[in-house]
């Protein structure tokens, strides 16, 4: 059986569609810190600088999921899953003008899980 | 800070108009797109007003306003600069109270604070650099008897600046003196969530300054923040936020080679050595509340004291008293002078912290207090309350690493100095850091040895103009407040001057 560490909820996937339709390909970034951080972000692909420094958790609908590797290493014992909710986030992520905002649903990896991804 | 409790103990929501627009080249103006966003009160869900839904066309228009007024506002003198600023201190210490509950109601903090700490807050931070640009001078060098060189400081011209929404009032003083002092124009983007007392402001200080010196643009991340920050007819993006939208700024910034300053967040460790229970007094009791002091401003604050470290042959001593005074937090009407702790400032954040206590309690970590929302009756039922949170566990689980950014304190204890400061430094974050003891070499050496810009010493949460305050690791870069902080808006011109008559002699 395939492991995972991301997973999305049906009602953020309409969310993916609907963004999609107006942006074009986009990526998620996990980010870090003060105010609306601790909170996934998505643009537009190409528009953040991504390198060696930056984890592919998975892909989502498509959509690659990446996390700073510093960051990771706190995280990577945990599954996570991007859900929406009503609100009103700042940032740059692209959703904000409809209201709502990505949200991350956390877990911790069952042992099986945690033996095959962290290996 | 005291905190005065005033007599008139009840307020209310206050008024507001329907509609508000931004401010460029001095005028009140409708975004060119004609569109808004409703703004709402974390207190109940309720609305407040429509503000500007602004887009590249509004930036474009603030930054040609500030474009063209930048010559004139650079050559004004320090004396008449300081002279608006005060003005402006005056103003809103004239209207504190009216300034006070409009940042209430749209941020959700109780009034006590923004009474006795926001505005107050803001009211010095002007002031402050009002003063200091009277009395700071140039350089002068004689380099040789024949060669001086002189140092001017001359101002960068057009300014951005993002601010947050946690003390709306307070960072926009944080950000726009400095920047005016200097002799810079400045487009500042208030927060979605926060757009009021900015535009309040601007209502009471329109003709203070002249068009085109401050402008407001109201609107969404990623339809008005980031034309802005990308922006080629600025010369600066000043930005606090979190690491993601730094490090975007950053890259746009880098393509327009402008310099950044960047404050994103931390996990701040509080660290109580034994020796501050060696008495049972006026400084132990402060110590505790400086403990509890996670809860102000509902955890809302970038240096938010998240991480407790408590030595361990005080733990079970100290904690017993940490959380009783937690658990007597009035978490109330926040427009009542006697509560303590507010509201969220959105359902997103409210959404996110409530998942951070699932998680911690996943990784195994013990609920002392609190762990749960907050349900309050009548109106507030549909606001966004949290209770103060008190997790123990230790510092790899995410609740210790993670800015969590709700009023929720991980403790965890260490053995000796050399753990707690392992435990201080074991974070991607170095902005805040709080110490305390009656230890005389502690005071000064473990400071010193944590990786942080400011470290707070037998008091934490003060935030006075006149001390330098920036973060260290991915905390960002940069100062803001006191005068080193002028240095980030200005150019430096050397002029080289020769009073020697004789030639080089190579031509």
């Amino acid at each position: 059986m395939e492991y995972k560490r991301v997973a999305i909820t049906d009602k953020a996937i309409e969310v993916l569609n609907q963004l999609r339709e107006k942006h074009g390909d986009l990526i998620f970034h996990q980010s870090g810190g003060c105010c609306d951080g601790s909170a996934p972000m998505i643009f537009e692909e190409g528009d953040m600088y991504l390198d060696d420094s930056d984890i592919l958790l998975g892909q989502l609908d498509g959509v690659n999921y990446y996390m700073n590797q510093d960051q990771f290493e706190y995280w990577k014992h945990t599954h996570l899953t991007v859900d929406i909710t009503e609100g009103r986030g700042s940032s740059f992520s692209l959703e904000i003008p409809l209201g709502i905002r990505f949200i991350i649903h956390s877990r911790l990896l069952t042992d099986e899980e945690n033996a095959e991804l962290n290996k | 800070m005291f905190i005065k409790i005033n007599k008139k103990m009840g307020y209310s929501k206050p008024k507001f108009k329907d509609k508000y627009e931004n401010f460029i080249n001095g005028k009140f103006v409708a975004p060119v797109g004609g569109q808004y966003f409703d703004n709402t009160s974390p207190i109940d869900n309720s609305l407040i007003a429509k503000y500007p839904r602004s887009q590249k066309e509004d930036v474009d228009n603030a930054v040609a306003a500030a474009n063209a007024a930048k010559d004139a506002w650079g050559n004004t003198s320090a004396a008449e600069r300081a002279g608006m600023l005060n003005k402006v201190a005056d103003i809103i210490e004239a209207n504190l109270e009216e300034f006070a509950l409009v940042e209430t109601c749209d941020n959700g903090k109780p009034i006590r604070e923004t009474l006795n700490a926001d505005i107050p807050l803001s009211v010095d931070h002007w002031r402050y650099f009002a003063a200091v640009i009277r009395a700071e001078e140039g350089t002068a060098t004689e380099l040789d008897a024949n060669t001086l060189s002189m140092n001017i400081k001359e101002p960068l011209g057009v300014v951005a600046q993002i601010i947050p929404w946690n003390f709306p009032l307070l960072m926009l003083s944080w950000k726009l003196p400095p920047a005016l002092a200097a002799g810079n124009c400045v487009i500042l983007k208030p927060a979605e969530q926060t757009p009021s007392t900015a535009t309040l402001l601007l209502e009471k200080i329109a003709e203070v300054f002249p068009p085109g010196v401050i402008n407001i643009i109201q609107g969404f991340g990623p339809e008005a923040g980031k034309p802005l920050a990308s922006h080629s007819g600025v010369a600066k993006v000043a930005f606090t936020g979190e690491t993601t939208t730094g490090q975007l700024i950053m890259q746009y910034a880098s393509k327009n080679l402008n310099p950044v300053t960047m404050e994103l967040g931390g996990k701040s460790p509080n660290i109580f050595f034994s020796s501050v229970m060696d008495e049972d007094e006026a400084f132990l009791d402060k110590a505790i509340e400086g403990a509890v002091l996670f809860a102000f401003n509902q955890g809302e604050v970038c240096t938010c004291p998240s991480r407790l470290l408590v030595q361990e042959d005080i733990y079970d001593a100290f904690m017993k008293r940490v959380v009783a005074r937690t658990k007597a937090i009035v978490q109330a009407n926040p427009y009542d002078s006697n509560t303590m702790v507010g509201a969220q400032a959105s359902n997103d954040q409210y959404e996110k912290i409530l998942s951070y206590i699932k998680i911690g309690k996943e990784e195994g970590a013990k609920v002392l207090t609190g762990g749960e929302a907050c349900k309050l009756d009548g109106e507030f039922a549909n606001g966004f309350y949290i209770q103060p949170t008190i997790l123990e566990g230790h510092n790899k689980m995410r609740i210790f690493q993670e800015e969590i950014f709700g009023p929720v304190l991980s403790v965890t204890k260490f053995k000796d100095e050399a753990e707690a400061l392992e435990i201080a430094n074991d974070t991607l974050y170095g902005l805040g850091a709080g110490v305390w003891t009656r230890d005389a070499h502690q005071l000064y050496q473990i400071p010193r040895a944590i990786k942080a810009g400011r470290v707070w010493v037998n008091c934490y949460h003060a935030y006075p103009a006149h001390a330098p305050f920036g973060g260290y690791k991915k905390s960002g870069f940069g100062r803001e407040n006191h005068l080193m902080m002028m240095n980030h808006y200005r150019q430096t011109k050397n002029m080289l001057i020769s009073y020697d008559k004789n030639k080089l002699g190579f031509f």
